[in-house]
């Protein structure tokens, strides 16, 4: 099982969880961060002061799939996310150890 | 019959007073919405209670002392509250004029409108020294500033009397001040800048090198809707200020102060526009709405008699004025996070000094002595009193309750308890 993290730009997350869903997600964990990359931040101006934003907010997805899912939900979230200009955002992949569902006590791949 | 017309003008006189100070009063809601939405969200809590107790401690201190002190009346309004009908008959009959003299209405409405604009003077104070001084430190001041500055200063220009038996702004030197741009909005910024000089910036407004480091207010919205209610506010404090509705000249001269205030905000508030366009090649939204109000302050000593044309000029170099003032100060390290000391009391200055471009019986040289007497007065008196706080009290919360915000260390509650950005 893999863990799949993705930060994306916020008006994206609606294509992207349709995509995902497409694909057969069945659930994705959304979290509002902030953060910068090669976007950097930008300035804004106050009261004739101007001052950096060095961080900018974005989503992050997190998804949990079986290791035959990884490559198309990885797809799918890459052409839903994708605008090509600056910031779109990044996807991160790693191994998942344990997954366990706490209603029914399921694990492992059931628990998915 | 003449009595019956005599009991009608007095009672719509009395009205009119009446509903303009209720005009004025809605501006403390004004002033506490301009200053909660300028102040980073930590210390909004604070800057409520400030502007709620403080209006309460300027209508009871002027009205236990204050009042007295400015214009008679006695401690605790004991003169004013008796009504004598054929008293108030004899003295409409007795009126040069006849229905067109000076207005007859009710004391307790005079003294209803003028405390309403102790509030106001106070409430300036507060959007200056906000963010990092004790809110108990503030609440002594505001009780010697409403019960005693304001009124002394208010009783040279308003009250008729002698500054300290020397001279009478009014009868030696026809100072004029309609409404209070020097008298309410002057006095309120002098007493505000003495505390900002020895109160110190907020912790982080200023680097090492010397830089201005911006800290954007909370909530622009709210900060709009203060302008947009102190705006609306204004057409009491001006057009209360005509004192009576009750005859052709005057209700004609409320009409003309009511369009010329408005005229004046406007202009005050493109004055802000195009100067801050030109200087940033932005619409920097906090200045415009300075703007507006500076504006409002410069009109306020003589809104009775401009042309409108003149209004607007008066209002455009007001606004213009306020963003380079702002500036200004921030080159100087005096922080004043809502621009109080600039749109109070740099175009409260303003405003003093372009009343003879209109008003024919000043002088320039009148307005200018009037308005040194009253920043010297309330700048010295306040400074006194601010440094003799700092010596008994200190003036500043805490570096780690200026950085928790004042909101946990002044009030014990957050104003937003469940989204609250520490930064």
């Amino acid at each position: 099982m893999k863990l799949i993290s993705a930060v994306i730009k916020h008006f994206k997350l609606d294509d992207v969880r349709e995509a995902m869903s497409d694909v057969g997600v069945k659930g994705i964990t959304v979290t509002e961060v902030k953060g910068f990359g090669r976007q950097k931040g930008h300035t804004e101006l106050y009261r004739g002061a101007e001052y950096v934003v060095d961080f900018l907010p974005k989503l992050k997805l997190e998804v949990a799939v079986n290791d035959d899912k990884v490559s198309l939900v990885i797809d799918a979230i890459v052409n839903a996310a994708h605008t090509g200009s600056i910031g779109d955002g990044k996807i991160f992949v790693t191994d998942l150890e344990h997954v366990i569902r706490i209603r029914t006590g399921e694990t492992g791949i059931d628990a998915l | 019959m003449e009595n019956n017309i005599f009991a009608l003008q007095y009672a719509l006189d009395t009205f009119y007073f009446l509903i303009a100070g209720a005009f004025v009063m809605w501006m403390a809601a004004g002033f506490a919405m301009l200053e909660a939405g300028l102040v980073r969200s930590k210390n909004t809590a604070e800057i409520l209670t400030k502007n709620v107790v403080l209006y309460a401690l300027a209508c009871t201190l002027y009205l236990a002392v204050g009042y007295q002190i400015m214009y008679g009346g006695g401690y605790f309004l004991s003169g004013i509250t008796a009504l004598d009908t054929d008293a108030v008959l004899a003295q409409f009959a007795t009126r040069e004029d006849g229905f067109s003299g000076a207005a007859i209405y009710s004391a307790a409405a005079d003294f209803f409108f003028q405390a309403v604009f102790v509030a106001t003077c106070m409430s300036i104070v507060s959007g200056a020294i906000a963010e990092r001084m004790k809110l108990w430190v503030f609440l002594v001041f505001a009780i010697v500033m409403t019960g005693l500055i304001y009124p002394v200063s208010g009783s040279w220009g308003w009250g008729g009397k002698e500054v300290f038996g020397l001279y009478s702004l009014t009868e030696n030197l026809a100072f004029k001040d309609f409404a209070g741009s020097g008298l309410v909005h002057l006095v309120g910024a002098s007493a505000a800048l003495a505390g900002v000089i020895l109160l110190g910036p907020r912790l982080g407004k200023y680097n090492e090198r010397g830089e201005v480091r911006a800290i954007p207010g909370a909530n622009l919205p709210l900060a709009t809707l203060g302008t947009f209610i102190l705006w609306f506010g204004w057409f009491g404090f001006n057009g209360g200020s005509v004192l009576k509705l009750g005859d052709i000249n005057s209700a004609h001269s409320v009409a003309v102060v009511f369009l010329n205030t408005n005229a004046a905000a406007a202009g005050g508030l493109l004055g802000a526009l195009i100067i801050s366009y030109l200087k940033f090649r932005k619409a920097d939204l906090t200045m415009i709405l300075n703007g507006a109000l500076a504006g409002l302050v410069a009109i306020t000593a003589s809104p009775d008699t401009p042309t409108p044309v003149l209004a607007v000029l008066i209002g455009l170099v007001a606004g213009g004025l306020v963003v380079f003032s702002i500036l200004l100060m921030d080159k100087f390290k005096l922080d004043d996070p809502v621009g109080a000391i600039s749109v109070h009391g740099v175009a409260g200055i303003l405003g003093l000094l372009v009343v003879p471009l209109s008003a024919t019986e000043t002088t320039f040289l009148g307005q200018l002595i009037g308005a040194t007497t009253l920043f010297v007065w309330a700048f010295a008196a306040s400074f006194v009193v601010w440094w003799i706080l700092r010596k008994l009290f200190g003036l500043r919360v805490s570096a780690n309750d200026e950085y928790q915000g004042a909101d946990i260390s002044e009030c014990g509650i957050e104003a937003y308890p469940e989204f609250t950005n520490r930064t």
